[in-house]
C-alpha cells in the first residue's frame, strides 16, 4: 500500500461532498485524509484527498470520481512536485516552570504560539504529516490537552496551474 | 419564447419537449401539483400503476423496447422508496430511465415532515446522477439534463426530485435551456492505436471470441457485430444481458458464458488466447472465480465507461468508446490486416469447439411421470411463438431457462434482470415494453415466487389495455434457492416452499379478479394447445400457470466462487476436456 494524493476540482455544490465521501465507502475505498475548500473560481471547490492504496484501486478510484457529474478534473499530486501542508492546533500542558522548553520547541519548528492561559499555551504549526508527527512527539512529555489537525493540502510546484482547463469547460457551459 | 407558468407546467412541458409520450406513476401529497397540468397533457400518457415498482419496472421495460428514456413518477417518502428496486436495478443493467419524484416543500426539508424522505441521499449510490430541485426556474434545465445523462454515455438511471413549493411557485419558461454539465464528458471515439492494435491481436490469435454483452445492443451495434463476426470467422459468445445481439441460428454462435452458460459458451472464454470483450464488464457470474478465469487469454476490452476497463480483469489493449464506433473502426482495421495479407487461422480452434458443442449442446430429463418438465415448456414457447416476440424473463431458475431454451434472434427480444437479479421485474417490465412497442408479441416468462411479488400489474394491464401474455413456470418453490439447498445445503429445503400443492394463490382465478384470462396446463401433452390457446386471444392480457416439477435443476452450472473449469454438465458430471489440456 502507498499513499496517494489526489486533487479533485468539483462544481461548488450541495451535495457533493456526500457524493464523493459515499462514492469511497461503498467501492471501499480509505480516505487518510480530505480537505475541502474554494479556489480562485467561485463555481469551483478544490478537494485534496490522501488515500492509501495499491497502483491499481487507485486507478479505479479516480475512474469512478471520473464518473461523477459534478467532478470537473483529477491530478494526482507527486510528493516530490508539489507542497503538501497539513496544519494542526496543539494544546500543551505548560506553567511557569516548562513554559520556556515548550516555547523553545515552538520556535525550532517554525511554529506559533496563538494563547496563553497560566497552565496551558495553545500552538499553531504547519507542515508535511512527519513533521507535525514528529512535533508531537517532542511534545507528549509536556502533557498533550487537545489536539485538532486539518486534512492535508497541496499544490503543484511550477508556473502551470490545474485549474486553467477546467476553468474554460465552466465557462463553456456558463 | 418565454411564458409564465407554475413549475408543474413548466415540468409537464418539458417532458412534453424532451419526447415523453408515456409516464408510469402514481400520485400523491407533495407530486399533487404535477399530476394537475399532467392531466391536460395531450402528448403525455400517464399509466396509473398500483405500486411505484411496478413504474420503475415498467419504465426499465419500455426504455428496453424503444431505445428511449423510459420515465416514472412518484410523491415524495414512500413513494420514492418504493422506487428504489427499480432505480437500483436500472443502474445494474445500464437502462436509462428518469425517476421524478415530489418533495416536501423546502423549508420543510430536513425537518421529519410527513412523508418525506432524502430520496437524493438515498440514491446517490444506485443512480447515474441525481437532483434536488427547490427553484422553479431550474425545472426544465434539470429535466433536459437528466435526459440528456441518462441516455448518452453508459446509460443509467437519473432521478429529479422536486420540491412541492418549486412545483407550485411561478416562473418564467423557455425552451431549449442551456445545460450545465461542465464535467460531464463521455468518450465516445475509440483511440486508433488501440483498434490497430486489436485488430493484429484478432489476426495473430489461435484461439479467440467475441465475449460480447450489453453494450453492443445499446450502442445499437448488432449489424456491424455480425460484420466482424463474419470478417473474422470468430466465435461469438453472447451475455444474458446480451441475448439476441448476435442471432442464436448463426454458426459462429457458441451460446451464453456464465455460471449457468453452456460448455462450449464457457470453453470459448476459458480456452481462449484472445478475448475481445465488447460492451461487457467480466461480472463474477460471467468469470467465475476471477483468478482462474482464461488464464491464458490476452484482453482487448472496448466499453464506454472506462471505469469498467481493468476493473475486474486487466486489459492488455484498452478501448474507451461507443461500442458502434469501435466495432466499425474495427472493421476496418481487421480489414487493413487482412488487405496485407494477415489472416487468422481459426481451424483448430473450431475443431475443439464444435466438439463441445455437439457433445454438450443443452438438454434436460424428464422424470419419467407425467410430469411436464420446465425446460420443455420453454422450449415449446420458442418454437410456437418464434423469434419476433420480445420475452420478458423474472429471475431464477425460470430465467435461466428462458436464456437457455429460447432461441433469439433478434436484438432486444429478451428483456431481463442480469446484474441485479430483481424478483419480480418481469410483469411490470413485460407491461412498459408492451407499450413501447405495442405491435410486438410480449411474453413475460415468470416463476411463481416472482409473480407474487409484482402481479397487481396484471390490474394496470387490464385496465390500460395491455394484453400481455404470462407463462407462470409454476414449480411451487423458490426454484434457484431450493437448487442451492439441494446442491449445497444438504437438501434442507429452509424457507423456499411455496407450498403449491394448496393452490393459494389459484393463479387462474388470481388472472380472472383481475380481468385476464387464466389458463392451467398440468401435463405435457397439453403444452402446446395451451400456448396456442393463449397466442389466440389478443385483447386481455393472458396468464398461464405451467405447473411444473419442482426437482428440475439448472444445468451447466459453474458454483458460485468456483473455476469455470469446474464447469458441471449435471450433478457430479463434468464435461471432458481434450487429452491436450
Amino acid at each position: 500500500m502507498s499513499r496517494h494524493t489526489l486533487s479533485v476540482l468539483v462544481e461548488n455544490r450541495p451535495g457533493v461532498l456526500a457524493r464523493v465521501a459515499s462514492l469511497f465507502s461503498r467501492r471501499g475505498f480509505n480516505i487518510d485524509s480530505l480537505a475541502v475548500g474554494p479556489t480562485e473560481h467561485q463555481d469551483i471547490s478544490r478537494m485534496t484527498i490522501v488515500v492509501n492504496v495499491e497502483e491499481l484501486p487507485l486507478e479505479q478510484v479516480t475512474k469512478q470520481l471520473n464518473k461523477l457529474v459534478n467532478v470537473l478534473k483529477i491530478v494526482e499530486l507527486d510528493t516530490g512536485q508539489s507542497v503538501q501542508r497539513e496544519l494542526m492546533l496543539i494544546k500543551v500542558r505548560a506553567d511557569a516552570d516548562t513554559r520556556s522548553n515548550v516555547l523553545e520547541l515552538v520556535s525550532l519548528f517554525r511554529a506559533r504560539c496563538v494563547d496563553v492561559a497560566s497552565d496551558a499555551v495553545t500552538i499553531e504549526v504547519t507542515g508535511t504529516p512527519e513533521k507535525l508527527a514528529a512535533f508531537i512527539r517532542v511534545l507528549e512529555p509536556f502533557g498533550i490537552k487537545e489536539l485538532v489537525q486539518s486534512g492535508m493540502v497541496a499544490i503543484g510546484r511550477g508556473a502551470r496551474s490545474i485549474t486553467d482547463r477546467s476553468l474554460r469547460a465552466l465557462d463553456r457551459s456558463a | 419564447m418565454t411564458e409564465r407558468m407554475t413549475g408543474a407546467q413548466a415540468l409537464v412541458r418539458a417532458l412534453e419537449h424532451v419526447g415523453v409520450d408515456t409516464v408510469f406513476g402514481i400520485p400523491g401529497g407533495a407530486i399533487l401539483p404535477a399530476y394537475d397540468p399532467l392531466y391536460d397533457s395531450a402528448k403525455i400518457r400517464h399509466v396509473l400503476v398500483r405500486h411505484e415498482q411496478g413504474a420503475g419496472h415498467a419504465a426499465e421495460g419500455y426504455a428496453q423496447a424503444t431505445g428511449k428514456v423510459g420515465v416514472c413518477m412518484a410523491t415524495s417518502g414512500p413513494g420514492a422508496t418504493n422506487l428504489v428496486t427499480a432505480i437500483a436495478d436500472a443502474y445494474m443493467d445500464s437502462v436509462p430511465i428518469v425517476a421524478i419524484t415530489g418533495q416536501v416543500a423546502s423549508p420543510m426539508i430536513g425537518t421529519d415532515a410527513f412523508q418525506e424522505a432524502d430520496i437524493v441521499g438515498i440514491t446517490m449510490p444506485i443512480t447515474k446522477h441525481n437532483f434536488l430541485v427547490t427553484d422553479p426556474a431550474d425545472i426544465p434545465r434539470t429535466i433536459a439534463e437528466a435526459f440528456h445523462v441518462a441516455l448518452t454515455g453508459r446509460p443509467g438511471p437519473v432521478l429529479v426530485d422536486i420540491a412541492k413549493d418549486a412545483l407550485q411557485a411561478t416562473m418564467t419558461f423557455s425552451w431549449p435551456p442551456t445545460l450545465q454539465l461542465p464535467g460531464y464528458r463521455p468518450v465516445t471515439r475509440p483511440h486508433s492505436k488501440q483498434i490497430r492494435e486489436a485488430a493484429k491481436l484478432i489476426v495473430e490469435a489461435r484461439r479467440p471470441v467475441l465475449y460480447v454483452g450489453g453494450g453492443v445492443h445499446k450502442a445499437r451495434a448488432s449489424d456491424e457485430l455480425r460484420r466482424l463476426a463474419e470478417l473474422t470467422g470468430i466465435p461469438v459468445t453472447t451475455t444474458l444481458m446480451a441475448r439476441g445481439t448476435f442471432p442464436d441460428s448463426h454458426p459462429q454462435h457458441v451460446g451464453m458464458p456464465g455460471m449457468h452458460g453452456n460448455v462450449a459458451a464457457v470453453a470459448s472464454l476459458q480456452r481462449s488466447d484472445l478475448i475481445v470483450a465488447l460492451g461487457t464488464r467480466f461480472d463474477d457470474r460471467v468469470t467465475g472465480q476471477l483468478s482462474s478465469f482464461a488464464p491464458h487469454a490476452k484482453i482487448v476490452h472496448a466499453d464506454i465507461d472506462p471505469a469498467e476497463i481493468s476493473k475486474n480483469r486487466h486489459a492488455d489493449v484498452p478501448i474507451v468508446g461507443d461500442c458502434r464506433e469501435v466495432i466499425g473502426d474495427l472493421i476496418g482495421a481487421v480489414e487493413h490486416e487482412h488487405a496485407e495479407g494477415r489472416t487468422g487461422d481459426y481451424t483448430d480452434w473450431w475443431t475443439q469447439l464444435n466438439g463441445y458443442k455437439n457433445t454438450y449442446a443443452l438438454g434436460y430429463d424428464d422424470f419419467g411421470d407425467d410430469s411436464t418438465a420446465p425446460q420443455f415448456v420453454l422450449e415449446r414457447l420458442s418454437e410456437l411463438v418464434g423469434p419476433e416476440a420480445i420475452y420478458v424473463a423474472g429471475v431464477g431458475q425460470h430465467q435461466m431457462w428462458a436464456s437457455q431454451f429460447i432461441r433469439y434472434e433478434r436484438p432486444g427480444s429478451f428483456v431481463n434482470s442480469g446484474g441485479a437479479g430483481t424478483m419480480g421485474f418481469a410483469v411490470p417490465a413485460a407491461m412498459g415494453a408492451k407499450m413501447g412497442s405495442p405491435e410486438s408479441t410480449v411474453w413475460a416468462i415468470d416463476g411463481d415466487g416472482c409473480f407474487q411479488m409484482t402481479n397487481q400489474e396484471l390490474a394496470t394491464c387490464a385496465l390500460e389495455g395491455v394484453p400481455i401474455k404470462i407463462a407462470v413456470i409454476n414449480n411451487g418453490n423458490l426454484g434457484m434457492v431450493r437448487q442451492w439447498q439441494t446442491l449445497f445445503y444438504d437438501k434442507r429445503y429452509s424457507n423456499t416452499d411455496l407450498q403449491a400443492v394448496r393452490r393459494i394463490p389459484d393463479f387462474v382465478k388470481l388472472a380472472e379478479a383481475y380481468g385476464c384470462v387464466g389458463l392451467r396446463c398440468e401435463r405435457p401433452e397439453d403444452v402446446d394447445a395451451t400456448i396456442k390457446k393463449a397466442m389466440e386471444i389478443n385483447d386481455v392480457p393472458v396468464v398461464v400457470d405451467f405447473v411444473v416439477h419442482q426437482d428440475a435443476m439448472v444445468w451447466p452450472m459453474v458454483a458460485a466462487g468456483t473455476s469455470n473449469d469446474d464447469i458441471k454438465i449435471a450433478r457430479d458430471m463434468a464435461p471432458v476436456w481434450d487429452a491436450e489440456e
